[in-house]
């Protein structure tokens, strides 16, 4: 309709080149919002790398730059894992770090110094802009309509759910791997719609790319076959899909094998092996039609493709023995998880301690996305309509996102582009059907009915009774106040879409988590700086091979602020490793103490949020802790012993013995009697009254508590001069006269027989 | 295709087997439905096997450009060289595995790609490939190609 009513205007050649000038600078203007209102976080803070994993990255990146490309492919850290240590070359994915050492190469190359934290910092808000772009021409492939594309961009722009894991400082792969998820499937309907070698190598290119760029390439690993598949079952198979998926898949596993950690995955493990099915399949396909095209007969062909199922079939069996006889790796923990979501809770504690693994909980739905979430199911209603190539692969999409981003948090992140792409559709949809100036005069639905569409005549008559839109096929709009009331409507839908994707980003997202912020009383902004305030205490006061021992948490923020070596941290390689600390953790004094000794742990640094009302701490993961590490020694670590017999995790006066001599009860709470009147002491997080006598450390001594007493550090004794253990050297240096405690204890040995 | 070629040999080397009428279609009505080129247990009679095989080499040797016969002659190359690839991996081992699976898939995806390229030109296709003329087919098979290759020594270590 838009195209009939505007006709003489955009005809002309000077109309298409202001079109297209104005689609660009639309385009530009998408972009730039974009990036600002990823900003709020520097503004806000200040520039500073956020969370946890950033950290890592970011000094991944750091050692990049300084010592060259070579040397991180084969770097090995001992400053982590301590006394393991890591093959971080190996081990990671290099294409954000690599991304971001291009980027401050070629700007030292144009004369423009700019300090690798601040590229670390802006790399996600500007790929986030690049997304937006990348957006664009995915959904112009869609639709004919050009403010479809442009909505597209628009929404992936601004949408809370891509913001969430891209604002200024949240330097994590997902950053520039959310922007390569799109592109690879821009190129790849490309592919698929041209049939050409080169849109199929470009495919594979940042195929490969993303493969050095996140884990989540397994996505895009599975989808492109599942595409093909669902287009040949549906009798499409075509030359051109030959052409793109047989490039694709060629170049697309050789590339992905070139990354040290993905390695011979892609021939080994199950997850890749539906693409290589898909690709012999196709092959057979082709052959099938080469043949049908020498020799044209139908039983021949009917006889060819029982022969292709058969093949196809032995060839699955074949895959199924393979992997039971253990030649190809059986699904890793991850994937379980994805299929069944108790699996990770029973068996892997360590991916369910993990809250982005967690279930997503259904207001995050349209907490993220807005009035995209309803939109989309209208856009794939159109796809369905139309349901060309391209369309398919859009329905695949959205189901199989929607089904993740169910299980999984995190990966609400891959919904994300096929709801904007969706939402987009439908709602270019109904603008171009109702912001048509003029009416369509009364003759034209007559023609339309009559004499210009025999072919839509035709199949109208042929299902009149069936559907009721047949009947009376859809001309136009003709009041204007239908047209303004639904225009004005959807106006002020998008409104409070964009506040609302203000308000969530300003409010929700852009919180860096190394420093915090509260409001005091008169509305002005306080700003928390525990962290980075131990964290530098760690690095002036300790000497610089000092290991600290944490949760595996801030192990990447040890790492990266404090530079020392730690025991475990957020790459959770070493379930057992883990396991240790959290036994160490969850021990009494006599068992965590020799732990910490053969670990050569020199500092022990524990998160309190007690004080504060800081409710991510310690404690509140305390039960992760120890179910990870019953999970290694379960006749050592009980859960139930860390509840009270009714079954709740207490931390006052009701807590069980258990729970009070463990080593993080104690860290947390030793002297914290002393900050409140005698037996006022309260803990704010979990809201309860603490025993009126606080928690005796003997074989740790309290180094650094930070101003809001959420960071504290401790340092491990040595052994004791005179070879006491360290309980009775603690009682002596109080006074406390051994003679006394002995009897003491005689007495109760006394009392007790 | 090269896998029509090499099926070219097979069933005339098993001119001397004898065929098991498998189906109950009598020999004489055998144009209505001709077995397959490709399985002799498809074919319904050894005569009617032959003579389809025959007419149809002889459909391929008169109806296909030279150029398109080249780049048969390259992919049968590819999948010999391929094959042999793969029969030492099964015989000898596979141990600089690197090595095997940079060739192994040199060869498949210099197939594909060439592949790709017949597909591409064949004048049968045309509608399906509007946007891609010959020279951009090329075009794009060099393209493909030296990425391919130029992964694959990387790769080969």
């Amino acid at each position: 309709m838009v195209a009939a009513g505007l006709e003489p205007f955009l005809k002309g050649d000077s109309g298409r080149n202001t079109r297209g000038l104005l689609r660009i600078i639309i385009l530009c203007t998408i972009a730039a919002a974009a990036i600002a209102s990823r900003l709020f976080s520097v503004i806000r803070f200040e520039s500073i790398i956020h969370e946890f994993d950033p950290w890592f990255n970011f000094r991944a990146t750091k050692y990049l730059v300084q010592n060259g490309f070579y040397s991180f492919w084969d770097w090995f850290d001992d400053r982590t894992w301590h006394p393991l240590g890591r093959v971080t070359g190996g081990t990671l994915y290099p294409g954000l770090m690599v991304t971001s050492g291009i980027i401050y190469h070629v700007l030292r190359l144009l004369s423009m110094p700019v300090d690798i934290r601040n590229i670390c910092v802006l790399l996600a808000p500007g790929f986030s802009g690049l997304t937006a772009v990348a957006s664009y021409l995915i959904t112009s492939e869609m639709s004919t309509s050009p403010s479809a594309g442009l909505l597209a961009a628009a929404f992936m722009g601004i949408t809370p759910g891509y913001i969430s894991r891209s604002v200024a400082g949240s330097y994590d792969n997902e950053a520039i791997a959310i922007f390569l998820l799109v592109f690879t499937f821009f190129l790849w309907i490309k592919a698929v719609k041209n049939g050409s070698a080169m849109w199929g190598a470009l495919t594979a290119l940042f195929y490969g790319y993303m493969v050095s760029a996140w884990g989540g390439y397994v996505f895009i690993t599975n989808l492109l076959p599942l595409h093909t598949f669902v287009l040949i079952c549906m009798g499409r198979y075509s030359p051109r899909l030959y052409v793109s998926y047989s490039t694709w898949f060629a170049l697309g596993t050789l590339a992905s094998m070139q990354i040290p950690f993905v390695g011979f995955l892609p021939i080994r493990s199950s997850e890749h092996m539906s693409a290589l099915g898909v690709f012999g399949l196709i092959q057979l396909v082709a052959f099938v039609e080469f043949i049908r095209q020498q020799v044209p007969n139908k039983q021949f062909q009917t006889l060819l493709r029982s022969l292709i199922l058969v093949i196809f079939a032995v060839s699955m069996g074949f895959l199924v023995l393979l992997t039971v006889s253990g030649v190809i790796a059986p699904w890793s923990g991850r994937f379980y998880s994805l299929w069944d979501t108790g699996y990770a809770k029973i068996h892997i504690p360590i991916i369910a301690s993990v809250s982005e693994h967690q279930p997503t909980a259904w207001p995050a739905f349209f907490f993220d996305l807005n009035l995209m979430i309803w939109l989309f199911p209208a856009g794939i209603y159109m796809c369905f309509q139309k349901l060309k190539d391209e369309h398919v692969f859009v329905v695949i999409y959205a189901v199989l996102a929607s089904y993740f981003a169910g299980v999984m948090v995190r990966l609400m992140l891959t919904l994300t582009p096929v709801v904007c792409i969706a939402a987009a559709l439908a709602l270019s949809n109904i603008l171009d059907t109702y912001l048509v100036a003029d009416n369509p005069t009364p003759k034209e639905p007559q023609q339309n009915g009559q004499a210009s569409s025999d072919g839509v005549k035709n199949a109208a008559d042929f299902i009149k009774d069936s559907l009721r839109s047949t009947r009376t096929p859809v001309i136009g709009i003709y009041s204007y106040i239908s047209k303004a009331s639904v225009v004005g409507i959807l106006t002020v839908y998008l409104l409070l879409f964009v506040m609302h994707c203000t308000w969530v980003t300003s409010n929700a997202y852009s919180s860096p988590s190394v420093v915090l912020a509260s409001k005091l009383p008169d509305g002005s902004q306080h700003i928390i700086d525990d962290y980075r305030e131990a964290y530098y205490w760690l690095r002036q006061n300790t000497p610089d091979r000092a290991k600290i021992m944490s949760w595996w948490d801030y192990g990447y923020q040890i790492g990266g602020m404090a530079d020392r070596p730690t025991l475990v941290d957020n790459n959770t390689w070493n379930n057992t490793h883990i396991a240790t600390v959290g036994k160490a953790m969850s021990s009494r004094e006599e068992v965590s103490y020799p732990i910490l000794r053969q670990h050569d742990v020199d500092y022990v640094l524990v998160v309190f949020g007690g004080l504060l009302g800081y409710s991510g701490d310690d404690i509140n993961k305390f039960l992760w802790m120890v179910r990870i590490s019953e999970g290694i020694w379960p006749e050592e670590i009980n859960e139930r012993n860390y509840f009270t017999a009714r079954g709740e995790y207490r931390v006052d006066d009701e807590a069980t013995p258990t729970m009070r001599n463990s080593l993080m009860y104690k860290m947390s709470y030793y002297n914290y009697n002393a900050l409140f009147p005698a037996g006022q002491a309260q803990d704010r997080v979990r809201g309860s009254k603490l025993p009126a006598e606080g928690p005796q450390l003997s074989t740790l001594e309290e180094a650094f508590t930070s101003e809001n007493w959420i960071i504290r550090i401790y340092k491990v004794k040595d052994l004791d001069n005179v070879g006491r253990d360290h309980a009775s050297a603690v009682a002596f240096d109080k006074g406390n006269k051994k003679k006394k405690t002995t009897k003491r204890r005689g007495a109760r040995v006394l009392r007790v027989e | 295709m090269p896998a029509k070629q090499r099926n070219q040999i097979p069933p005339q080397t098993a001119t001397g087997v004898p065929p098991i009428p498998k189906t109950p279609s009598t020999a004489t009505s055998n144009t209505s439905s001709p077995p397959s080129s490709k399985s002799s247990t498809s074919s319904s009679s050894n005569q009617s096997a032959q003579d389809i095989l025959l007419s149809s080499w002889k459909n391929y040797n008169d109806k296909t450009p030279q150029r398109v016969k080249l780049i048969d002659a390259f992919m049968a190359f590819l999948v010999v060289v391929g094959g042999l690839q793969f029969v030492y991996c099964v015989l000898v081992g596979n141990y600089p595995f690197n090595a095997f699976l940079a060739g192994f898939s040199a060869t498949v995806g210099q197939f594909v790609l060439t592949a790709s390229l017949r597909i591409q030109t064949n004048p049968e296709n045309k509608k399906e490939f509007e946007s891609v003329s010959h020279e951009r087919a090329f075009a794009d098979f060099v393209l493909g190609s030296l990425i391919l290759h130029f992964f694959c020594v990387n790769f080969i270590n």
